[in-house]
């Protein structure tokens, strides 16, 4: 049954990849997304099973890999309560997408590529999941990672698209160094990579040291620190997360699913997976607390400035991607796989909240020319906005009940408190501060979007659809699926369509006309599902992931005392996190409803502090500097000097120029004249016989 | 008396003349034909004296073969050289170097 789980999202994605064009697109669209709702169906057993106890964890061989020495490994699949999570979460959230993208990428030409890649994507993070091995393991996280550049690229015809895919593939080539490092290490001194016999041995490997770059290091810290890099490429952590907003060049489906709910946890996974490991160094942990804590609160600040409306989700995933890390960081796994879960919910639920949006305004992104949409999508709106009660953690504390952040986000702010560690509570204040910014950006662009007065007339989307309305229907499909499929900016294209029907015509109200419709049924029914986990998935689930060891039954370190003691934190600890909500919930509706003008004065009046946000810590800027001009430089050098300078010129120009200039002297004895070559001949001859008389 | 030795250089003689007559001819290609046959006419004289000084008929014999190639070496030459002359419209030496590199 697991190997149907895993195996039939990458048979549908062959089969749907490699049927031609005379099979339509209806087909693998089918085929792709039936494997997955059955993928999901048979997950889901699997994880109640476990809540209730009769899953029984175990490993099912599949093949033999490597027989190498005394280097073995398999491919086989292992299941266990953490990897029943990861089940659900991965074939439910793909299952929705796939639906989802039904709607969304109806116009798109190359429907059955996107399906295929979501679908081989699917395989690839299951196989991670589902590893046994580190090996394995390293396995999916590559194949995701390909994936990824690949639906990233998806509309290739774009620049910006290409310049992302490569960019996400590039910095994660930097995390990936340091996990296969980490691999190595592990396999230099447990001398196996086999998950289940390192975590067993782990303890005894503790406190002993190793000769790394000349230095004695502790063996632990060094390999968990290696490993943890590979975990901050992946999931986008502080230094290494410049690929993620850059990622949202892709379709929104593809945001959803990976960028938001599935491939950036593939970190936070890898930590609890190991986290027995992660238990023996308190530096690896200390730093794992430290990054998580910092991502958190500087993709929390960066949120709260962007206009993107798909930027500033990406950012908000970062930031939450921050507070996994130091929930596994303070040794709350069970609250950092709780947040991952409820997370995967309300995230997707955003994002494809936000694709919603986006295609009912004809691909205008920039939430500057929203407002007001509120009764013109009502499902989107209230779907978004449960989306956004669970992200900001909306709920009764005294009561103990809310939406499904309220329970994850609280958990990890008091395992933090709770953890009596320094950078325990250095997290935890950092944690409040950016829950507060969460609560901010949240209600600014459900304010930004669903509230006000429409402002769609200064989008040039809008007024490219409005015209295309007034004008030829015909002219409108063709350009439309020209839209949707590759260049929602060519600008071209709109240049020309300006100057032949001039601007919008005003009608004074905003909306310059055009008419927001709301999204089909196939990407409506996914949102509603998934805004059901994310108003419930906190309530039914909390007890088992926070509360119970014996549902984790051993497959993650389950830190018995942290998780009494973090409901035994203050009451001020339980009751902040809601608090900040309220303030940042007060401070966005001030800006954005009750008073428009007041985020512009803010801005006028911190102009500096805004625009170092804006441009996102100018992290782009630094490591252009530091790593992207360098590269180049070297590149330069390498082609202008190495090859051009060496090997061109000394190797093939070098040998062609020998052979001109040797056949320039020998064009000289080459007269053309009969009595020059008969002299030769005579020549020669009279040395021939001179040398047979002489000898 | 007129012995060997007085055949032998009036050969050479005509050898040089005609080894002279290819090289330092640079007007007719005829003249080229001529210097050929007035070397082969050098190995001629050579062949009948030696066979004439040893008693050796062979020689003689020699002489003729050389002779009817020599024969049949002008002819076929001559043809080339009118069928030149019809292509390229000159038969001067110094014209003719299309195989210069």
């Amino acid at each position: 049954m697991i190997q149907l789980i895993v195996f039939g999202p990458l048979l549908a994605a062959i089969v749907a990849g490699f049927a031609n064009k005379s099979f339509g697109t209806v087909f693998p669209k089918a085929v792709t997304t039936g494997a997955l709702f059955l993928s999901c169906a048979l997950s889901w057993p699997i994880f109640l099973g476990f809540m209730t106890g009769t899953s029984e964890a175990g490993v099912t061989p599949v093949l033999e890999w490597v027989r190498s020495g005394d280097m073995t490994f398999d491919w086989a699949l292992r299941i266990d309560a953490l990897t029943a999570v990861m089940l659900v979460v991965i074939t439910s959230v793909s299952a929705l997408v796939h639906l989802y993208s039904w709607g969304y990428m109806d116009e798109d030409p190359d429907q059955p590529r996107f399906f295929a890649y979501l679908s081989l994507f699917t395989f690839a993070m299951l196989m991670l999941v589902t590893a046994d091995n580190l090996v394995q393991m390293f396995f999916g996280w590559e194949g995701v990672g390909l994936a990824s550049y690949l639906l990233i690229g998806f509309w290739f015809r774009k620049p910006s698209a290409n310049a992302a895919a490569i960019k996400a593939f590039v910095v994660n080539r930097v995390g990936d160094l340091g996990f296969m490092l980490g691999i190595f290490g592990v396999f230099l001194v447990f001398g196996t990579t086999s998950i289940p016999e390192i975590i067993d041995r782990a303890p005894e490997m503790a406190g002993s040291s190793i000769g790394f770059l000349g230095m004695r290091l502790d063996t632990m810290t060094i390999l968990c620190l290696l490993l943890f890099i590979g975990a901050m490429g992946k999931s986008a952590q502080l230094g290494l997360h410049t690929w993620l907003p850059d990622a949202m060049e892709g379709p929104t489906p593809v945001s959803a699913l990976i960028h938001a709910a599935t491939m950036v946890t593939a970190g936070v996974f890898m930590v609890c997976r190991l986290s027995p490991l992660f238990e023996t160094s308190q530096i690896a942990l200390g730093f794992v607390t430290f990054i998580g804590a910092a991502t958190c609160l500087f993709a929390a600040t960066v949120g709260t400035t962007q206009t993107d409306i798909k930027r500033v989700i990406a950012y908000s995933t970062c930031s939450q991607l921050g507070y996994m890390f130091f929930a596994a960081g303070v040794g709350a796994y069970g609250a950092a796989m709780f947040h991952l879960f409820t997370h995967a919910f309300f995230k997707a639920l955003l994002f494809l909240g936000a694709g919603s949006v986006i295609h009912a305004m004809h691909h205008e992104q920039d939430m500057r020319y929203y407002g007001g949409l509120r009764k013109h999508i009502p499902i989107t709106f209230w779907a978004m906005t449960a989306g956004t009660l669970a992200i900001t953690g909306v709920g009764l504390w005294f009561a103990h009940v809310g939406f499904a952040g309220f329970y994850s986000k609280d958990a990890i702010l008091e395992s933090a408190f709770a953890s009596g560690t320094e950078m325990g509570r250095f997290a935890f204040f950092i944690g409040i501060t950016a829950a507060l910014l969460t609560s901010f950006y949240s209600w600014r662009l459900v304010f930004l979007t669903f509230f006000g007065k429409p402002r769609w007339d200064q989008s040039e989307h809008i007024q490219h659809a409005v015209h295309e309305g007034h004008h030829d229907s015909a002219h409108h499909n063709l350009a439309s699926q020209e839209d949707a499929g590759h260049d929602p900016h060519a600008p071209a294209h709109k240049a020309l369509d300006d100057e032949v029907h001039g601007h919008a015509p005003a009608h004074g109200d905003g909306t310059a006309g055009y008419h927001p419709h709301e999204s089909p049924w196939v990407m409506l029914l996914p949102l509603v599902i998934l805004s059901l986990g994310a108003i419930f998935a906190g309530a039914i689930w909390s007890h088992s992931f926070l509360d119970s060891a014996a549902f984790w039954d051993g497959s993650i370190f389950y830190n018995e005392h942290l998780m009494h003691a973090m409901h035994e934190v203050p009451a001020w600890v339980k009751i902040a996190p809601g608090a900040v909500m309220l303030i940042g919930l007060a401070i966005a509706w001030n800006n954005y409803i009750r008073d428009p003008d007041a985020a512009g004065r803010f801005v006028a009046m911190f102009g500096g502090v805004y625009t170092f946000l804006k441009n996102k810590w100018y992290f782009d800027e630094v490591y252009h500097v530091l790593f992207v001009k360098p590269a180049f430089w070297l590149g330069r050098k390498f082609w202008k000097w190495g090859d051009e300078g060496t090997i061109d010129r000394f190797g093939p120009n070098g040998a062609a120029w020998v052979v001109a200039q040797g056949s320039r002297y020998a064009q000289v004895v080459q007269t053309g004249y009969l009595y020059s070559y008969a002299l030769v001949m005579l020549l020669g001859l009279v040395a021939a016989i001179s040398w047979v008389m002489v000898r | 008396m007129i012995g060997i030795e007085h055949y032998v250089v009036v050969s050479s003689i005509l050898f040089v003349l005609g080894v002279l007559g290819i090289f330092l001819n640079r007007k007719n290609v005829i003249v080229i034909l001529m210097a050929i046959e007035l070397i082969l006419l050098a190995v001629n004289i050579n062949l009948v004296a030696f066979s004439a000084f040893l008693g050796d008929l062979t020689g003689q014999v020699f002489a003729m073969f050389v002779l009817t190639v020599a024969a049949g070496e002008a002819a076929i030459g001559l043809a080339i050289l009118v069928i030149y002359f019809r292509g390229r419209g000159t038969i001067a030496v110094e014209d003719i170097h299309r195989m210069r590199g």
